[in-house]
C-alpha cells in the first residue's frame, strides 16, 4: 500500500515536471517574448536589449528554465511583469477565493449528483430518467457564460436577489464574499451535477444489471438495501476517477464564471495576465492549476485504491 | 429413497406453466411451453438440457423471479399452497434465501465484490434467521466450516476475489444454507470448475443432502452431474419437458428420440471412439410455437409431429412427450460409436524440446540485478513430438499451462528457452517474424466462435482474409474458394452473405474451422474448440475435425478439459501440472495403462452419464498459485507422496510401451490394477 | 446468457435477410423523440448558417445611432443592440464562423486523435505507456489557458483556431479511442488475425476500425459540441472572432452590460448558441443509443 502511494506520488511529480517543461516550451516556441510583449511597438534597438538584459532573457533557454524551475521548487513563482510584484502575494488571496467557490459547488453538487444519478438509473427509461437525462444534456451543454448571463438576468436584474457582479476586493474576508458566490456556485454546480449524474447513472445501470445484484434479489435482500449496500459502492468505484477528472476539467470553466461575475479569483487574474501579456504570471497560474488538476487525480486514484478491495488486497 | 419420495408431500407444483418474453421486435415468444412438474419433499430432481432450452428460466421461476420483459402466459407455480406470482414482494423476499435457497452458476460473479464474505454471510443470517445479532458471526463461521472451507474464521474477512472458484462456490452454498432452506435450487453449480473441484463440490452437496434432508432442484447441461446427484430427471428441449422419470431408468434406457440422441452423443471414457452425432442444431429460443420442437432433427419425424401438439405419454411411471407409439419408445437402442478412418501417420512434424515460457517481462532493474535468470517460468521443460496426421491433446486443470504452450507454438508468446520446430523450420520467433509460408502452415481455432469471428464482417469477408493474405486471390476467386471451404465444413453457399450474429454456435464454429483450413495448414491448434458448444452439436464438430484430418493430413494440437472428448479424438495425450509434464503417451495407455498419480486423480474424478458410476477422490482440490521451487510439481497434492525424495528431487522419466511417466515411484507400481487397493480408496457415495 | 441466445434467435428467425446496419441505426433513432428534435434543430441551424447572407433583412454591420435599444417589433424581429444594429440579422450570421471553424477543427481532431488512439491501443507496451503519460500531462494543462496562451501570442485568425482546437481536442480523442480499441484488442478475432500473421495496418483498419467506428462517431459529435463551447467561450472573452464579424459569444459579451435595458440583444444570441449545442448533443446521445452504446462520456 505504502509502495503504491509513493509510486503514485512519484508519478504525479513526474507529470507536474512534464507540465513545467510544456508550459515553458510553449511560451518559448511562440513568437515574441516577455519583452516584445511588454514593450509592444517600442520593442526594438536598445530598449529591447536593455529589457532583455534586465530580465535575464539573454541567457540560453536551458539556463532560464533551470532558474525558473529552481524558483518554483523553492516556492517562488517569480515576479509579475506588469506590476513588478511577487506573484506569490498576488495569488494567495485569489486562490483562497477560487477554492471557496469551487468547494462550495462541489459540496452541494457531488452528493446531489450521486443521488440524482442513482434515481435516474433505477428508473431507467421511465419519465423520471428521461427528464433528468435530458435536463443533464441541457445543463452540461449550455456554455457557462450563457448560464451565468441568464442567472444574472433573472436573479440579479429582474428579481434583484443577489448582486450581479462582485465588487469586493480580493483580500476581503470570506464573510463578505459569501453573498457574492451564490450565483457563481449555482452556475458551476449546474454543470458539475449534470456531468457527474450522467456518469453515476450509467455506472449504476451497469452494476444493477450485474449477476451479483440479481443474486442479491434472489437471496431475498430488500430492494433498497441492494441499492445502497450492494450496488452503489460498486458503481462508485469506476466513477471516482472520472469525477475527479471532471472536477479538474471544470476548473477551466471556473475561469469564465469568475470573469462573468467579476469574482476576484485565480481566473480573473489569469485573464488579466493574458490581456496584459504578463507571461510570468500566466506561467505561474498554469502551473498552479495543473498542480490542482494532478492533485485531484492523485486523490481520486488513492481513494479508489482504498475503497476497492480488488486493488487493496492481493489474492 | 424413491418410494419414500413418492409418498412425501409435494413442495413445488409447476402446472401447465408457459412463459413468454418480448423480443426486440416486441413480439411475445415462448420460452417455456406447458411445463408440468412436481417436486416432492426430500427428493433431488435434475433439469437437464442444452443452452436455451429454458432450464435456468424454469428454476428461477420457482423463486418467483422473471427476467425483465418476461411474462407468464399460462399456468402457475405454487410453493406449498402459495402461488408464487401472486405473492407480495415482501413475502417473496422472505421466501427467497429463506425457505427456498439458490446456488448460482459462477459464484464468483454472484458475490458482491465490495463486501467481505463475513458481511454477506451475516446479512443472510440477519434477513433469514431469528438469531440475535451477537450470535450471527459464530453461526456464519459454523456454516463456512460445514461446507468444508479451510480456516472458516479467516474466510470471514476475505473478499470474494481472494478465493478460488471452488471456494467461492462453497461460500455460495454456505450462504444458501444460512436461511435453513427446505428447497435448494442449484443452477449449474459446478459448471466452469475443474474436474476435481467439480467432483468435490458434488460430493459435498450429496453429503449435505443426506445430513440435512434438503430437497434439491439441480439444473445442469451435464448428464454426468445429473446422474451423480438426482433421483428424478426432467429432460428439456426448446422450452418443453420432453421426458421425465427416474434418473437411473432414463439414463439407462432413454425413450424420447432426443434423449436417446443426446445420451448417445456424449463421449464416454469406457467407450473409445467418436460418439454418433445428432443432425442439425437446437432451434433458436422461441422459434417453435407449435408441434414438436425436435421434429426438424428427429429421424422418426412424421407429418403430424410438426402440426399437432404433443401428447403426454405415460410409460410405466415415465412421462414422455412424443407421437411415437409405446412400442417404438420402449425399443432399446444400443449405443454405437462412429468410425472415422484415421489419417495416415507421416514423418515427424512438430517437435518441442525443453520449452519454457514465461509471461513475466523482466524490467530494467531486474535485468540489471541479474534477477531475470531466477524467475520461475509458467511452463518449463516441455518436450513433445507430433507426427503428420496425428492428434496430440494437452490435458490438465486450469493453470496447468495448456494454453501457454499453444500460445508459444502459435508465436503469440515466444518461448523463453528451448526449441520449437515444424519440420525443418524453426518456430521460436514471434508470429510477426515468421515468413508467409510458415504462418500459413500453423493455424489456430479458438474456443468461442462468438469472440473469434469479427461481428462486423460477413462470413464471406471472414473467409476471404486468409485467402487474400496467403494466396493473393482476386475478389471473385476468393468468393468461389470461400464457398468451397464452407462446403468442406458442410455449410451451404448461402451462408456467405450472413453476419456471424445470425448463425448458431455450432455453425459459427464451423465457419471458424473453415477459415482455419483456408490456409491449407499443416498444424492446427485447437483450443477448447467444442467447450462452448452443446453436446448434441459437439459430436458433429469432432467428427468434422477428424474427417478433415483424414482428408488433409493435418496434425492437431488439441486442448480440452473434457477427458472423454480427449480420449475420443486424440492419438497421443500429454498430462500437465503447473506447466510441467507429468505423463506423455498413446491415448490407450494414458486412459487404461500405467498412470501418474495426477493422471489418476483426474481420471477418477470424471463423472459419467451412468447412474452406476462413482468418482473417486484422491486428494483435496486446493488450488496452487505457483509450482514448487524443487522436486515434483505435484508433490503438495499427491496422495502417494514419498516425502523428501518427492519434495526435493526432480522425478525421472520412466517408459513402458511408449507411455512415459515422470514419477519417483517405479512404473510397475503405477499400473491401474496395483495402484491402490479398492479398500483403500476413498470412495464416496 | 439468456439475452445472448435470444438475440441470435431474433436474427435467425429474421429469415436471414440482413438489414444494413445504418438503416437499423436510423430506424432506432427515428423512434426517439429527442433524436428527432435534436436532428431537426441541427439541420435548421446548418441551413440558416449556409443561407444567412440571403436571409438577413438588414446589413449586420450597419450601425445606426437613431435606433439603439429598440425592443423586438415587426420591423426588427429581435430588436436592436447598443449600436443600433439589427439583432436578427446578426444572430443569423453569428454562427457561421463558429460552425465552420469547429467543424474543421473536429475533423482534424478526429483524424489525428483517432489514428493515434487506435495505434497506441493496438501496439500497447512501453510506447503506449509513455505516450499516455504525455497525453495525461497535456490534459493537465487547463484547456482554456492553453488556448488563450497560444491565441494571444499567435494572433486571432480562423486558421490558428482550427489548428489549436483541432490539436488540443485531438489529445482527448486519443484517450477515448484508445480505450475503445483496448476493448477489442484482447478479443479472439484480433488474436486470430495476429496468429494468421496479418500486418498491423490490416488489423487496425480491417478488424479494429469497423468495431471502434461507432464509438468514434459519437465521440466526434460530442467533441464538436465541446469545441463549439470552447470557441464561443473564447469569443466571449474577446479572443475568438475579430469584430465587426458577428458572433454569438462576442454579441453576448458586448451586450450583457446593457441587459437591464435591452435584454433581447443578449438573450437571442444566447438562445441560438444554446440550441445549436444542445441539438448536437441530443443527436449524438441518441445516435450512440441507437448504435447500442449507452455510456455517458467524460469530458476528457
Amino acid at each position: 500500500m505504502l509502495k503504491l502511494i509513493l509510486q503514485r506520488l512519484a508519478l504525479a511529480m513526474l507529470t507536474l515536471f512534464a507540465v513545467c517543461i510544456l508550459v515553458f516550451s510553449v511560451t518559448e516556441a511562440l513568437p515574441g517574448d516577455v519583452c516584445t510583449a511588454y514593450l509592444g511597438r517600442d520593442a526594438q534597438g536598445t530598449r529591447l536589449e536593455n529589457c532583455r538584459q534586465q530580465r535575464g532573457l539573454n541567457k540560453p533557454a536551458f539556463e532560464r528554465f533551470s532558474d525558473w524551475g529552481a524558483g518554483v521548487i523553492q516556492g517562488d513563482l517569480g515576479t509579475s511583469l506588469k506590476r513588478d510584484k511577487p506573484i506569490n502575494d498576488m495569488l494567495a488571496n485569489r486562490m483562497r477565493n477560487t477554492a471557496v467557490l469551487a468547494s462550495a459547488a462541489a459540496a452541494i453538487g457531488i452528493p446531489l449528483a450521486i443521488l440524482l444519478g442513482v434515481f435516474a438509473a433505477l428508473r431507467r427509461d421511465k419519465p423520471l430518467d428521461v427528464g433528468l437525462s435530458t435536463g443533464a444534456i441541457f445543463a452540461m451543454t449550455i456554455p457557462e457564460f450563457v448560464t451565468a448571463t441568464l442567472l444574472i438576468f433573472v436573479f440579479a436584474i429582474q428579481l434583484q436577489w443577489f448582486p450581479a457582479v462582485t465588487t469586493v476586493r480580493s483580500s476581503a474576508p470570506i464573510s463578505e464574499l459569501l453573498p457574492n458566490i451564490v450565483l457563481p456556485v449555482i452556475t458551476l454546480a449546474f454543470v458539475m451535477v449534470a456531468h457527474i449524474m450522467r456518469m453515476v447513472r450509467s455506472s449504476m445501470i451497469e452494476v444493477m444489471a450485474g449477476d451479483f445484484v440479481q443474486m442479491a434479489r434472489l437471496k431475498g435482500v430488500p430492494y433498497w438495501r441492494i441499492v445502497w449496500y450492494h450496488a452503489l459502492p460498486n458503481a462508485m468505484l469506476p466513477t471516482i476517477n472520472i469525477i475527479a477528472l471532471t472536477i479538474a476539467w471544470l476548473l477551466g470553466g471556473v475561469v469564465i464564471i469568475e470573469q462573468v461575475f467579476n469574482y476576484p479569483g485565480v481566473g480573473t487574474l489569469m485573464i488579466k495576465g493574458i490581456y496584459d501579456r504578463d507571461l510570468p504570471l500566466v506561467q505561474a497560474i498554469a502551473l498552479v492549476l495543473a498542480a490542482v488538476y494532478i492533485g485531484c487525480n492523485l486523490l481520486a486514484d488513492l481513494a479508489s485504491q482504498a475503497l476497492n478491495p480488488r486493488l487493496r488486497t492481493a489474492r | 429413497m424413491n418410494n419414500q419420495a413418492a409418498n412425501a408431500e409435494t413442495l413445488m407444483h409447476v402446472d401447465n406453466y408457459s412463459l413468454g418474453y418480448s423480443n426486440s421486435k416486441g413480439q411475445l415468444v415462448s420460452v417455456l411451453r406447458n411445463v408440468s412438474l412436481q417436486i416432492r419433499k426430500g427428493e433431488a430432481v435434475g433439469l437437464v438440457g442444452e443452452s436455451g432450452c429454458g432450464k435456468s428460466t424454469l428454476a428461477l421461476s420457482m423463486l418467483g423471479f422473471l427476467r425483465s420483459g418476461s411474462q407468464v402466459q399460462s399456468g402457475a407455480i405454487r410453493y406449498r399452497k402459495q402461488s408464487l406470482f401472486e405473492l407480495p414482494e415482501k413475502e417473496l423476499a422472505k421466501l427467497r434465501g429463506g425457505r427456498i435457497g439458490l446456488i448460482p452458476q459462477n459464484a464468483g460473479q454472484s458475490l458482491t465484490p465490495t463486501m467481505t464474505i463475513g458481511a454477506q454471510m451475516i446479512e443472510a443470517l440477519m434477513l433469514h434467521s431469528e438469531l440475535a445479532p451477537s450470535a450471527r458471526p459464530s453461526r456464519a463461521i459454523e456454516l463456512l466450516g460445514l461446507v468444508r472451507l479451510p480456516t472458516p474464521q479467516q474466510m470471514m474477512d476475505r473478499y470474494p476475489h481472494q478465493l478460488s472458484g471452488g471456494q467461492q462456490q462453497r461460500v455460495a452454498i454456505a450462504m444458501a444454507l444460512a436461511g435453513n432452506p427446505e428447497l435448494l435450487l442449484l443452477d449449474e453449480p459446478t459448471t466452469g470448475l475443474d474436474v476435481t473441484t467439480q467432483a468435490h463440490i458434488l460430493e459435498l452437496l450429496r453429503e449435505l443432502r443426506q445430513k440435512l434432508g434438503t430437497t434439491m432442484v439441480f439444473v445442469s447441461h451435464d448428464l454426468g452431474v445429473i446422474a451423480r446427484i438426482s433421483d428424478r430427471v426432467a429432460v428439456m428441449y426448446a422450452g418443453q419437458v420432453i421426458e421425465l422419470g427416474d434418473s437411473g431408468e432414463v439414463l439407462r434406457q432413454p425413450a424420447h428420440p432426443y434423449t436417446r440422441g443426446l445420451l448417445a452423443s456424449i463421449p464416454r471414457l469406457n467407450q473409445p471412439g467418436l460418439p454418433p452425432s445428432m443432425q442439425g442444431y437446437p432451434p433458436a429460443v422461441g422459434s417453435v410455437s407449435k408441434g414438436c420442437a425436435f421434429a426438424a432433427r428427429c429421424e422418426h419425424c412424421s407429418p403430424i409431429c410438426q402440426d399437432l401438439d404433443l401428447p403426454q405419454r405415460n410409460l410405466a411411471g415415465r412421462q414422455v412427450k412424443c407421437h411415437l407409439d409405446d412400442e417404438a419408445l420402449r425399443q432399446r437402442i444400443p449405443l454405437r460409436s462412429v468410425e472415422v478412418e484415421a489419417a495416415e501417420l507421416g514423418d515427424n512434424l512438430i517437435r518441442l524440446d525443453q520449452v519454457a515460457v514465461s509471461y513475466h517481462k523482466p524490467d530494467l532493474l531486474e535485468r540489471w540485478l541479474g534477477r531475470d535468470k531466477q524467475i520461475i517460468p509458467t511452463v518449463d521443460g516441455v518436450g513433445l513430438l507430433l507426427r503428420r496426421g496425428e492428434t496430440l491433446s494437452l490435458v490438465g486443470e486450469s493453470g496447468s499451462g495448456k494454453s501457454t504452450i499453444m500460445r508459444a507454438v502459435s508465436g503469440l508468446q515466444p518461448p523463453l528457452r528451448g526449441d520449437i520446430s515444424l519440420g525443418e523450420e524453426n518456430l521460436n520467433m514471434p508470429v510477426e517474424k515468421r515468413d508467409g509460408q510458415l504462418k500459413r502452415k500453423v493455424q489456430m481455432i479458438f474456443q468461442n466462435p462468438d469472440a473469434s469471428l469479427n461481428p462486423r464482417h460477413t462470413i464471406a469477408e471472414i473467409l476471404e482474409q486468409p485467402l487474400k493474405l496467403y494466396f493473393g486471390l482476386s475478389k471473385a476467386e476468393c468468393r468461389q474458394r470461400a464457398a468451397e471451404l464452407l462446403a468442406q465444413v458442410r455449410l451451404g453457399e448461402h451462408y456467405l452473405d450472413r453476419m456471424p450474429a445470425q448463425l448458431s454456435g455450432g455453425e459459427k464454429q464451423r465457419v471458424a474451422i473453415a477459415r482455419t483450413f483456408a490456409g491449407q495448414p499443416e498444424l492446427v491448434l485447437c483450443d477448447e474448440v467444442t467447450s462452448a458448444l452443446d453436446v448434441s452439436v459437439q459430436a458433429a464438430v469432432l467428427k468434422l475435425l477428424k474427417e478433415l484430418q483424414r482428408d488433409k493430413g493435418v496434425s492437431y494440437l488439441f486442448i480440452a478439459h473434457d477427458l472423454a472428448v480427449v480420449q475420443a479424438i486424440s492419438d497421443q495425450v500429454a498430462v500437465l501440472y503447473q506447466g510441467r509434464l507429468c505423463q506423455v503417451g498413446p491415448t490407450g495407455q494414458i486412459f487404461n495403462g500405467a498412470a501418474h498419480p495426477y493422471t489418476e486423480t483426474l481420471l477418477d474424478a470424471v463423472l459419467q452419464p451412468d447412474p452406476d458410476h462413482q468418482p473417486i477422490l484422491h486428494s483435496d482440490d486446493v488450488v496452487e498459485a505457483s509450482p514448487p521451487a524443487a522436486g515434483c510439481p505435484f508433490q503438495r497434492r499427491c496422495p502417494r507422496n514419498l516425502g523428501a525424495q518427492c519434495n526435493e528431487q526432480s522425478p525421472p522419466w520412466q517408459e513402458q510401451a511408449g507411455n512415459r511417466i515422470r514419477c519417483h515411484l517405479p512404473i510397475e507400481q503405477l499400473q491401474p490394477s496395483t495402484m491402490i487397493e479398492p479398500s483403500q480408496r476413498v470412495a464416496v457415495g | 446468457m439468456q439475452a445472448i441466445t435470444a438475440n441470435t434467435a431474433d436474427a435467425a428467425v429474421n429469415n436471414y435477410r440482413q438489414t444494413p446496419r445504418w438503416l437499423q441505426v436510423w430506424r432506432n433513432m427515428r423512434r426517439s423523440p429527442s433524436a428527432l428534435i435534436g436532428l431537426s434543430i441541427l439541420l435548421g441551424h446548418m441551413l440558416v448558417a449556409l443561407l444567412a447572407p440571403w436571409l438577413a433583412p438588414y446589413d449586420w454591420t450597419l450601425q445606426n445611432g437613431y435606433i439603439m435599444f429598440q425592443a423586438p417589433s415587426a420591423e426588427y424581429w429581435f430588436g436592436t443592440d447598443n449600436m443600433g444594429r439589427d439583432v436578427f440579422s446578426r444572430t443569423l450570421m453569428g454562427g457561421r464562423e463558429a460552425i465552420s471553424v469547429t467543424l474543421l477543427g473536429t475533423l482534424l481532431a478526429m483524424g489525428w486523435g483517432g489514428f493515434m488512439g487506435m495505434f497506441l491501443g493496438f501496439v500497447g507496451g512501453r510506447l503506449d505507456e509513455w505516450m499516455m503519460r504525455l497525453v495525461d500531462a497535456l490534459l493537465a494543462i487547463p484547456w482554456l489557458l492553453f488556448l488563450l496562451l497560444i491565441i494571444s501570442m499567435v494572433g486571432q485568425s480562423g486558421v490558428t483556431l482550427i489548428f489549436t482546437l483541432g490539436f488540443f481536442y485531438g489529445i482527448a480523442v486519443i484517450r477515448v479511442v484508445r480505450g475503445a480499441t483496448l476493448d477489442f484488442v484482447a478479443r479472439d478475432f484480433v488474436l486470430a488475425a495476429k496468429t494468421r500473421g496479418e500486418s498491423r495496418f490490416t488489423i487496425v483498419v480491417k478488424e479494429l476500425l469497423p468495431n471502434v467506428l461507432d464509438a468514434m462517431l459519437v465521440e466526434g459529435a460530442m467533441r464538436w459540441a465541446w469545441m463549439l463551447l470552447a470557441f464561443s467561450s473564447l469569443s466571449f472573452l474577446g479572443f475568438g472572432v475579430v469584430p465587426p464579424t458577428p458572433d454569438w459569444g462576442l454579441m453576448i459579451a458586448d451586450t450583457r452590460g446593457m441587459m437591464s435595458i435591452a435584454p433581447w440583444a443578449t438573450l437571442f444570441p444566447a438562445l441560438a448558441l444554446s440550441t445549436l449545442i444542445i441539438s448536437i448533443n441530443l443527436t449524438a446521445d441518441a445516435f450512440g443509443k441507437a448504435m447500442g452504446l449507452d455510456r455517458a462520456k467524460a469530458p476528457v
